[in-house]
C-alpha cells in the first residue's frame, strides 16, 4: 500500500518534469525555426539589398521603414542580419557535416575493431578535445589562411574527434548485443553490421552531438570572424557585423544589438533541442 | 606510487608531442621564416645569408632538435615583427592575461557555489523553470557580445569604466582591478551559469541516493545532511568540469582581451597571425597547450585524491 502512494507521487513528479521538458524542447524548436525561416528567406529576398549603402540613412535608429536601424554606411541592419546569419549556418552546417561523416567513420572503425589503432588514435583524440577549439581553430587559419571556405575546413576537422568519441562509445556497447550475434551468425559481412544494423542504433546520441556542434561551431565562427580571422569581406557573417559595430557602440548599438541577439537566440534554441532531446 | 609516475611520464609524453606536432604544422607553410622577414623584393643572397644565420637550411628533425633545445632553456626564437625574443614579448604580455584569468576563475567560483547550492533546492516548479531558462541563456550568450554590452551599459551609459583604458598591475594595483573586473565578468558569466546548472544537478542526483536516507534517519537535519555529506560527493564531478572551465577562461580571454583593449597573450597571438609571425604563433600555442594540460594533469590528481574509487582502477 505504502508502496503504491509513493509510486503514484512519483509518477506525478515525473510528469510535471516531462511538462517542463515539454515546454522547453517546444521554445527550443520555436527559436531555431524562426532564425532558419530568416535565414532562408534571406537566402531568395531580404527587404534591401544588403550592400547597399546610402549617406542620408547613415546610423538611423530602428524605425518602421528600417525595423532593426542601419548601420555606419547606411545599410539595412535587417537586411544584413539575414545575409550575415545564413554565412553563419552555412558555415556551421557545413562544418558539423564534415565532422559527422568523418567522426562517425572513425569512430566506427575504432569502435568495433578495437587494437592499437583504437588505443593511439583515441589518446590523440583525449588530448585533442582537451584543448579549446578557438586555439586549434586559429592554428589551422594561420597555416591554411582566413576566409569562409578554410573556416570550414579548420571547424570540420576540429570536430572530427567529438563526434568519433561518442560514436566510438556507443559501438563499443553496441557490438557486444545479441542482435550483432545474432546478424553475424547468420553470415551478415563486418561491413553490413557496422552501418546497417549498428549505425541507426546510434541515431539519438548523434542528434544531440549534431545540435551540440552546430552551435560550438557558429559561436567558433562567431569569435573568430569578430577578431578579423574568420569570413573576409564582400561575405557578410554575424562575428564579422559584431567587430564592425563595436566602433559605433554609442552611437548606434543597435548594430551590435542585432547580430549579437541573433547568435544568442540561436545558440539557445538548439542547446534546448539537444538539452531536452537527450532524455 | 605507479600511478604518479605512469601519470607523470604520460604527462611529458604529451607536452613533448604537442611541441612536436605544433613544429611540424607550421613547417607545412610554403616559404620560411628568412622570406617572411626579408620581404620578396630582398635579394637571393641576402635571404640565404640570413636562412644560414637563423639555422634554416638544416633538414627539418635538426631544425626541431634546435627548436626542442631552445625550448629547454626558455628560448622560442626571435620574433619576425618584433625582432625580440619571443620569451621577451610572451613574458611581457602575461600579466594582463593571468589577471584577467585569475579574477575570472575567482568570480566563478565565489558565484557559482552559493548559487547552485540555492538552486538545488528548488527541483521542479515555477522558480526551478525560471533559474534553468536564465542559465540556458546566458550559458548562449558568446563571451565576447557579453563583453561589448558590458562596455556599452558600464562603460559609455554609466560611465563606471573608460573602455580601452586598461591600467598595469605594476603602475596602480587598484586602477587595474576595477577596469579588469568587467572583462572578467564577461567571461565568468556564461561559465557562471554552466557551472550552476551542473552543481544542480549534481546535488539533486546525490540527495536521491540511500545515504541521505540513512543520514537523516539518523537525526541529521536537512542543513547537516547537505554540508556533511552530499557536499563532498556531489563537488567531485565539479572538480573536473571545473578544469574544463579553466581551459575556457584561458581561450576565452583570447577574444576578450580585443574586446577591452587588454595588451595580454590573445592579443599577441591575434596580431602575430595577421602578420605571419610564426615563431611567436608557435609559442603561445605551445604555451597555452601546456597550460591547459597541466591543469589536466592537476585535476586527474585531484580527483583521485578526492575519490579513492578512482585508484582502484
Amino acid at each position: 500500500m505504502v508502496n503504491d502512494m509513493s509510486f503514484l507521487k512519483k509518477s506525478k513528479k515525473q510528469n510535471k518534469s516531462d511538462n517542463t521538458k515539454n515546454w522547453q524542447l517546444r521554445l527550443g524548436i520555436v527559436l531555431v525555426s524562426v532564425v532558419t525561416l530568416l535565414v532562408v528567406v534571406g537566402l531568395f529576398w531580404t527587404p534591401y539589398e544588403p550592400t547597399a549603402m546610402s549617406a542620408a540613412l547613415k546610423n538611423k535608429p530602428p524605425s518602421l521603414t528600417h525595423p532593426l536601424g542601419t548601420d555606419y554606411m547606411g545599410r539595412d541592419v535587417l537586411s544584413r542580419v539575414m545575409d550575415g546569419a545564413g554565412t553563419t549556418f552555412f558555415i556551421g552546417v557545413a562544418t558539423v557535416l564534415i565532422g559527422l561523416v568523418l567522426g562517425t567513420l572513425l569512430g566506427a572503425f575504432t569502435g568495433y575493431y578495437g587494437g592499437i589503432v583504437d588505443e593511439l588514435l583515441m589518446r590523440l583524440n583525449d588530448t585533442l578535445t582537451s584543448m579549446p577549439s578557438i586555439l586549434l581553430a586559429l592554428v589551422f587559419v594561420s597555416i591554411i589562411g582566413t576566409g569562409k571556405y578554410n573556416i570550414i575546413i579548420a571547424l570540420g576537422v576540429i570536430f572530427i574527434p567529438s563526434f568519433a568519441r561518442v560514436v566510438r562509445s556507443e559501438y563499443l556497447v553496441q557490438k557486444e548485443m545479441d542482435y550483432v550475434r545474432n546478424a553475424k551468425l547468420l553470415g551478415a559481412g563486418n561491413l553490413r553490421i557496422m552501418f546497417v544494423h549498428i549505425l541507426p542504433n546510434t541515431k539519438s546520441i548523434l542528434l544531440s552531438t549534431i545540435t551540440i556542434g552546430l552551435n560550438n561551431a557558429i559561436l567558433a565562427e562567431a569569435g573568430m570572424s569578430y577578431l578579423s580571422l574568420g569570413v573576409q569581406p564582400p561575405d557578410a557573417s554575424l562575428g564579422r557585423m559584431l567587430s564592425e559595430a563595436q566602433g559605433y557602440l554609442l552611437s548606434s548599438p543597435w548594430m551590435a544589438l542585432a547580430p549579437g541577439m541573433m547568435i544568442v537566440l540561436t545558440v539557445l534554441g538548439f542547446s534546448l533541442i539537444s538539452e531536452n532531446l537527450k532524455n | 606510487m605507479r600511478y604518479y609516475i605512469k601519470k607523470i611520464v604520460s604527462l611529458i609524453m604529451v607536452l613533448f608531442l604537442v611541441i612536436l606536432l605544433t613544429f611540424l604544422a607550421f613547417q607545412v607553410i610554403p616559404g620560411d621564416g628568412a622570406l617572411a622577414k626579408l620581404g620578396v623584393d630582398a635579394t637571393e643572397e641576402a635571404i640565404e645569408a640570413l636562412r644560414e644565420s637563423l639555422g634554416l637550411n638544416k633538414s627539418i628533425p635538426a631544425r626541431f632538435v634546435d627548436y626542442f633545445k631552445g625550448i629547454l632553456h626558455g628560448d622560442f626564437g626571435i620574433s619576425y615583427q618584433y625582432d625580440q625574443p619571443v620569451a621577451e614579448l610572451v613574458a611581457a604580455r602575461m600579466p594582463a592575461t593571468l589577471g584577467l584569468a585569475l579574477i575570472s576563475i575567482l568570480l566563478i567560483v565565489v558565484v557559482s557555489l552559493p548559487l547552485g547550492l540555492l538552486c538545488s533546492k528548488k527541483e521542479n516548479g515555477t522558480v526551478d523553470n525560471i533559474i534553468t531558462l536564465l542559465t540556458q541563456t546566458l550559458m548562449a550568450v558568446p563571451a565576447f557580445f557579453l563583453g561589448i554590452l558590458i562596455t556599452l551599459i558600464f562603460g559609455l551609459t554609466l560611465r563606471w569604466f573608460m573602455p580601452g583604458r586598461y591600467v598595469a598591475p605594476a603602475e596602480d594595483f587598484g586602477a587595474f582591478l576595477r577596469y579588469m573586473i568587467f572583462p572578467a565578468t564577461a567571461i565568468a558569466v556564461p561559465k557562471i551559469a554552466m557551472l550552476v546548472k551542473f552543481l544542480k544537478t549534481s546535488v539533486i542526483r546525490e540527495l536521491k541516493l540511500d545515504y541521505v536516507r540513512t543520514a537523516r534517519s539518523k537525526g541529521n537535519t536537512d542543513r547537516a545532511v547537505l554540508w556533511k555529506h552530499v557536499l563532498k560527493n556531489a563537488l567531485i564531478p565539479v572538480i573536473t568540469f571545473m578544469g574544463m572551465v579553466i581551459a575556457d577562461v584561458l581561450a576565452g580571454s583570447i577574444v576578450i582581451e580585443q574586446v577591452f583593449n587588454l595588451p595580454g597573450l590573445g592579443r599577441l597571438l591575434v596580431v602575430a597571425i595577421g602578420n605571419r609571425d610564426y615563431p611567436v604563433v608557435q609559442a603561445i600555442v605551445i604555451y597555452i597547450a601546456s597550460v591547459v594540460l597541466i591543469i589536466n594533469f592537476i585535476v586527474d590528481l585531484l580527483y583521485q585524491k578526492v575519490d579513492p574509487r578512482i585508484r582502484l582502477q
